[in-house]
């Protein structure tokens, strides 16, 4: 069957570090995914050229229909892959933004894989201290290894070498797919049937009642 | 179908001269923009309702009764009153003192407010929204059509043996609206009593008034109150003319740029494509109007926002004239001419006492047993 995953990036500057390591990533679960005889989807979500509409939307509250695209991708993907690179201890502005104007409820129960991108290895414990706590607030099962890529990494063989935790994460990521495949069947591997509260209206002697 | 505007009464400063006009001003502006709604032949003036600077929009009934006083015929609204922290005990006694005040045009629109510590500094709770505004609004129907009240509720102390007074004119309530941006539960509170359903229709896009109208008219037809198209609905509405479009971008763009709620966002173009505001020519106001129509299907009421961001009210009242003389009388035309013959009319006090009286006429006891049942 095919996966979709859609894939964040929040690198700013072009050529990007930050985008080289979600191309890796998205090809380590493709890979796999393809390996077992599954496709994936690959939905990339850049947020660089989102910049402007993503500040619109924090003051006017609604999407532009550009980023309105970008949202829908992420919510209706079986997975994401969320690449930030690391500024000031913690996830760029731009990225939060994103995250930010998603609906409370968007990530509940997506299989999800972060990464992030900086300079050297000393920012490396934001993954787990910033972007970790961040989806669990969202309600996104992340997996357990987070992807740390110091702009060395990227010449390096050297022990806990890039290529490995690439593919380590990506196997997690894809463990928690297949099962979704193998006892449920597409039809039913989203977590939650969304309820639309506008087909589905509480009806009102409900809400006089205090329910 | 009745015109109209609506006053969210900001005190924001102009942008070409920094300069913000005092309360006493905006106050006083607010007054002479209602009469001029009234002279050039508008049918609703309607203030909102805020208990925070940089507003002057507290104490609405003050301001509508002073308006009442001083003008004919123009129906007199809000847009909209805190049903979720105004004592619904207040809104009965208010709204009904104005009705005699202003012999029948008045109409409210609930809302439950937009600003966060409004609801602590009145003593209730955020997270009760939308169950303040249910309860408030079952209790508020009460205290207007019967005359003797015993009530217990959640949010607000319990009436024995409670008359709210001055009783309703001609005992029929005002007519009441619901607006909301985005809450499918008020769409449904409206359709429940078949009341009037209003959406903001300003700050998002047209997609969402759509899905809210659909939902309202759906729900309406489900507790019996008439067809879907029947329901009664009514629009907001942003504009800014000029005789050229290009001098009315040229003019509003400064307003718009800094303008509360959206101002330092999207550009002037991108909210104007994005949502209902319209910048440009009378004609090119009159051809989105008429657009309204094409995903909200008829309705009965539209209101234009025409006196915010810092507008001196030098061109507020040129943009009344405008929406008067060429605006206005077109859309009358063009909606009259639209509008098949079983869609109601907006209702007025007239049309509301005439529909009691009718209702008794034909069957006074029963109406009297399902008016009870309904609250």
């Amino acid at each position: 069957m095919t996966f979709t995953v859609a894939v964040v990036t929040a690198g700013l500057s072009q050529p990007s570090s930050t985008k080289l390591l979600a191309d890796r990533l998205s090809e380590a679960v493709s890979s796999r995914l393809s390996a077992a005889d599954d496709d994936a989807l690959v939905e990339l979500v850049d947020l660089r050229p989102l910049a402007h509409a993503l500040a619109d939307n924090l003051v006017t509250g609604f999407p532009p229909p550009e980023l309105e695209a970008a949202v829908s991708a992420v919510i209706e993907a079986d997975a994401l892959v969320a690449v930030t690179p690391i500024f000031a201890a913690s996830y760029s502005g731009l990225f939060k933004t994103f995250f930010d104007v998603l609906d409370k409820d968007a990530l509940a129960g997506k299989p999800t894989l972060i990464a992030a991108t900086a300079g050297t290895a000393r920012h490396s414990l934001a993954l787990e201290h910033a972007l970790r706590p961040l989806f669990a607030y969202l309600r996104a099962v992340v997996v357990p290894t987070a992807v740390f890529a110091a702009t060395e990494d990227f010449g390096s063989t050297a022990d806990g070498r890039l290529g490995e935790r690439i593919d380590r994460a990506a196997d997690e990521l894809v463990d928690l797919l297949r099962p979704r495949r193998d006892t449920t069947g597409p039809s039913a591997r989203k977590t939650t049937p969304k309820r639309d509260p506008f087909e589905d209206v509480t009806p009102f002697d409900q809400l006089l009642r205090g329910q | 179908m009745q015109f109209g505007i609506f006053t969210v009464g900001d005190v924001t400063p102009d942008p070409h001269t920094g300069r913000a006009p005092s309360e006493h001003e905006r106050i006083k502006n607010t007054i002479a923009i209602a009469k001029k709604a009234e002279e050039v032949g508008l049918d609703v003036f309607a203030t909102g309702e805020h208990h925070n600077p940089p507003f002057i929009a507290s104490a609405p009934t003050t301001t509508l009764a002073f308006i009442a006083a001083q003008t004919e015929r123009i129906i007199l609204s809000t847009a909209t009153t805190l049903i979720t922290t105004t004592d619904p005990v207040l809104i009965a006694e208010n709204y009904a003192k104005l009705q005699h005040l202003s012999d029948g045009r008045v109409d409210l629109m609930m809302g439950r407010g937009n600003t966060g510590p409004v609801y602590p500094w009145f003593g209730k709770d955020i997270r009760e929204g939308i169950p303040l505004a249910v309860e408030n609004y079952a209790l508020l129907r009460r205290l207007w059509r019967e005359n003797v009240v015993d009530w217990e509720g959640k949010f607000r102390t319990p009436l024995q043996g409670f008359t709210s007074t001055p009783r309703p004119l001609d005992g029929v309530p005002p007519f009441v609206w619901h607006g909301s941006i985005r809450s499918p539960e008020i769409a449904e509170q409206a359709a429940y009593y078949g009341d009037g359903f209003f959406s903001n229709h300003i700050f998002w896009p047209a997609s969402h008034t759509a899905r809210m109208v659909k939902l309202y008219r759906r729900r309406f037809e489900h507790y019996g109150h008439g067809s879907a198209d029947q329901a009664i609905v009514g629009l907001g509405g942003q504009v800014f003319m000029r005789k050229n479009s290009q001098d009315a971008v040229r003019e509003f763009r400064p307003y718009f740029d800094v303008a509360p709620v959206y101002g330092h966002g999207p550009s002037l173009e991108e909210f104007t494509e994005q949502t209902p505001l319209t910048v440009g020519s009378p004609e090119q106001v009159i051809e989105r109007t008429l657009g309204f129509r094409e995903y909200v299907g008829d309705y009965q009421r539209q209101l234009f926002l025409v006196d915010h961001a810092g507008l001196p009210l030098k061109t507020v009242l040129e943009q009344l004239d405008m929406l008067g003389e060429q605006v206005v009388p077109v859309l009358r035309k063009e909606f009259a001419a639209l509008k098949p013959a079983h869609v109601p009319d907006p209702p007025t006090h007239a049309s509301l006492v005439a529909a009691r009286d009718a209702d008794a006429a034909s069957a006074p006891v029963e109406n009297d047993a399902t008016e009870a049942e309904a609250v």
